[in-house]
């Protein structure tokens, strides 16, 4: 069982990261979200694998750790409401600039400007 | 009533450091905010109308209380008190604590004297560019005052999120495509920072089943083998995630753009940001992988200083290439930073007093200069903050000598605070072994920022175009814009001026922070936590007895 989630959260990992490193906002968001998925079920295993005992102590017996379940629900709470700031900051910012490259430009169209002149391209300034 | 008030403060001090700006933001959301967008002066919004006045008196009321509350708790924790609060008097480790010491108590004094000046700033017109900004303000301040306060890595994890929301949120406002572009980049990059945090928070419970921080100090120095390669392993994730806050080599570029493209009291309160960074590798390096952490102890020595002292000069040379002002100063923070870091990365006390100094003083410094650059752009016409020839300064020798005054400062000229801070690392360094690189460093650095600073202050104010004239502001920067430049530039005065109390006080904080025994006894109780039976680590045999009914409940975190 431990060998099967650490490849299964190393493959889900490495899935994550290659969307985070693609050029457009919508593979990026999938990848964000599913490295917060890997990181979330890492969490949940670092309180070690245990089957058939309770979360919570009562009498004798094993008991697994119910500490990673709380951590791993804070920050299932947390990353949903990052997901849904970024998917809408997504959305805005491909209406904003008529592209969903991250980088808010199509690499490949000709702007007439030069990288550097859009780089001081700054929003507008208090008048 | 007074004696009552008095009591239940010095009773709640930390938490209430906490709640007050989150109650204030949440009254701020209750008043409704409809911005300036869209002509709303009919229907109630408006610069000037009743409601916007009371939303920032409101605002203002509630940052003054808080700064004087931060100053209480700097008056409270100079004596080498250690305040414990234990939230939902649920005891350490199982609880979540509140630690009230020195360096925590001059990190929350350090952002109040940041975020009064700037929402004073703010209040000058940025408020009403957008919605809810004194409303994201404090609970930017509430993340902010929680992370600095709490003594619980995963608690720390919570309040990087509330601030990090927050920032997201200012970083937008006032909208634009440049601050969309940079917000996209920057929100990106701090998800994937807060999933490698929760990674090295996975590791670092995996072999101490604890994340308080007084704890997990006392186990990390019992591990062995295995266990302290894992813990070695977390600790150089936490720095990788701390870097990225604070702007470490290679871990920066998304700062200067991202500053840059933020409004000015925005940028301005961002200056804190980076020293959160700061803070949490003191914490995590210094208190609980510090000199006595075992096996584990030191990991991040290796890479601190020399990664340090690389950010100290690419943000020196990137001051030097600036285009514009605002990323000048970008990365003048960026270069602080690195110098701050140096002071953390060579583990002494007397080098860390000294990095606090410094940290105290950059960050003032730079939060002024952020504002004086939005004043100077404002007077320059088409040419904004970029650094070409342009119109002539509408008030040229009032703001020439701020900026003088910011740039002396910033770079390190005496007899400014700068000039001070980097007199003591230096002179703290001398002797140890890394000496020659930390001298040559910190002052090679700042001859390129003066020299970048210069160059700045050349172009803006001497190469003036008068055929611009027509597109010049037609009046100077107001009083109230000034006044809040002006309150930097008083504390820096204040700083120099109150050097020896002030570096007494970061001696007796690096002091405490080498002290992680009492540290312990503080949160822990006298037994050191060794009273508190869990079932955590386990040693992989699984055989684990039942606790005693004293110790059972199990702690939830909450959401604070």
């Amino acid at each position: 069982m431990e060998f099967l989630l650490a490849t299964g959260i190393g493959f889900v990992t490495a899935c994550g990261i290659y969307l985070m490193l693609r050029g457009r906002t919508f593979p990026v968001v999938l990848g964000l979200s599913l490295f917060g998925y890997a990181v979330n079920v890492f969490i949940f295993v670092m309180g070690r694998l245990w089957s058939n005992a309770q979360p919570i102590l009562v009498g004798e017996g094993p008991v697994a750790d119910p500490l990673p379940q709380a951590l791993v629900l804070t920050a299932i709470v947390i990353g949903f409401a990052t997901t849904g700031f970024v998917i809408e900051l997504a959305l805005r910012n491909r209406h904003e600039s008529d592209s969903d490259h991250v980088d808010g430009r199509e690499p490949a169209r000709a702007t007439g400007r030069s990288p550097a002149a859009e780089a001081t391209h700054h929003g507008e300034r208090q008048p | 009533m007074m004696e009552s008030v008095l009591a239940f403060w010095l009773q709640h001090a930390p938490l209430l450091s906490v709640l007050l700006p989150s109650f204030t933001a949440m009254g701020l959301l209750l008043l409704g905010d409809l911005g300036d967008l869209g002509g709303m002066a009919e229907q109630g919004g408006g610069h000037d109308s009743a409601r916007v006045r009371w939303r920032r008196r409101l605002s203002l009321a509630s940052v003054v209380l808080g700064a004087v509350m931060a100053a209480g708790l700097v008056w409270r924790a100079a004596g080498g008190e250690l305040l414990v609060y234990q939230l939902g008097e649920w005891s350490a480790p199982f609880g979540i604590v509140l630690v009230l010491d020195r360096l925590s108590a001059l990190m929350v004094l350090l952002t109040y004297l940041v975020a009064a000046p700037v929402l004073w700033y703010a209040t000058g017109g940025w408020d009403v560019r957008g919605r809810h900004f004194h409303a994201i303000f404090h609970f930017q301040l509430m993340g902010l005052s929680g992370a600095f306060l709490t003594g619980d890595l995963f608690n720390l994890f919570v309040f990087f999120e509330v601030l990090l929301i927050a920032s997201y949120v200012l970083l937008l406002h006032g909208l634009g495509r440049e601050r969309l572009r940079m917000g996209m980049h920057y929100v990106v990059l701090n998800l994937a920072g807060s999933g490698l945090f929760l990674i090295g928070l996975a590791m670092v419970y995996a072999v101490t089943g604890t994340l308080n921080m007084a704890d997990l100090a006392l186990r990390v120095a019992q591990l062995t083998g295995e266990s302290a390669l894992i813990a070695r392993a977390a600790a150089l994730i936490l720095l990788v995630v701390f870097g990225l806050k604070a702007a470490l080599v290679p871990l920066y570029f998304w700062l200067p753009g991202t500053y840059a493209s933020a409004s000015a009291p925005v940028a301005a309160l961002f200056a804190i940001m980076t020293k959160v960074g700061v803070y949490s590798i003191i914490r995590t390096h210094w208190g609980i992988f510090g000199v006595e952490a075992g096996e584990a102890s030191l990991a991040a020595q290796a890479w601190l200083l020399p990664l340090a002292l690389t950010t100290s000069v690419l943000g020196a040379f990137g001051a030097l290439a600036a285009h514009s002002m605002g990323r000048m100063v970008a990365y003048l923070t960026v270069s602080s930073v690195g110098t701050i870091l140096a002071g953390v990365g060579l583990f002494t006390p007397e080098t860390l007093s000294a990095a606090l100094y410094y940290t105290l003083h950059s960050t003032i410094v730079i939060a002024g200069l952020f504002l004086l650059v939005e004043l100077m752009a404002a007077q320059r016409g088409e040419a904004g903050d970029r650094l070409r020839p342009a119109a002539a300064l509408r008030e040229p020798v009032l703001l020439g000598m701020m900026m003088l005054f910011g740039a002396a400062s910033a770079a390190g000229l005496p007899p400014l605070p700068g000039f001070l801070g980097k007199l003591m690392i230096l002179q703290s360094a001398s002797g140890l072994a890394a000496q020659a690189w930390v001298w040559g460093v910190v002052l090679t650095v700042g001859f390129f920022s003066m020299v970048g600073l210069a160059r700045a202050g050349v172009i803006v104010f001497w190469h003036v175009q008068p055929d611009e004239g027509a597109s010049v502001a037609e009046s100077g920067a107001s009083v109230k814009l000034l006044s809040a430049a002006w309150a930097f530039m008083a504390i820096t005065v204040a700083l120099a001026l109150l050097a020896s109390p002030v570096k007494r006080y970061t001696d007796a904080a690096a002091a405490q922070l080498a002290d992680t025994a009492a540290y312990a006894e503080a949160v822990l109780g006298s037994q050191g936590g060794a009273g508190a039976r869990t079932t955590r680590p386990y040693d992989g045999t699984r055989s684990t007895s039942p606790l005693q009914p004293a110790a059972a409940p199990a702690p939830a975190k909450v959401l604070p």
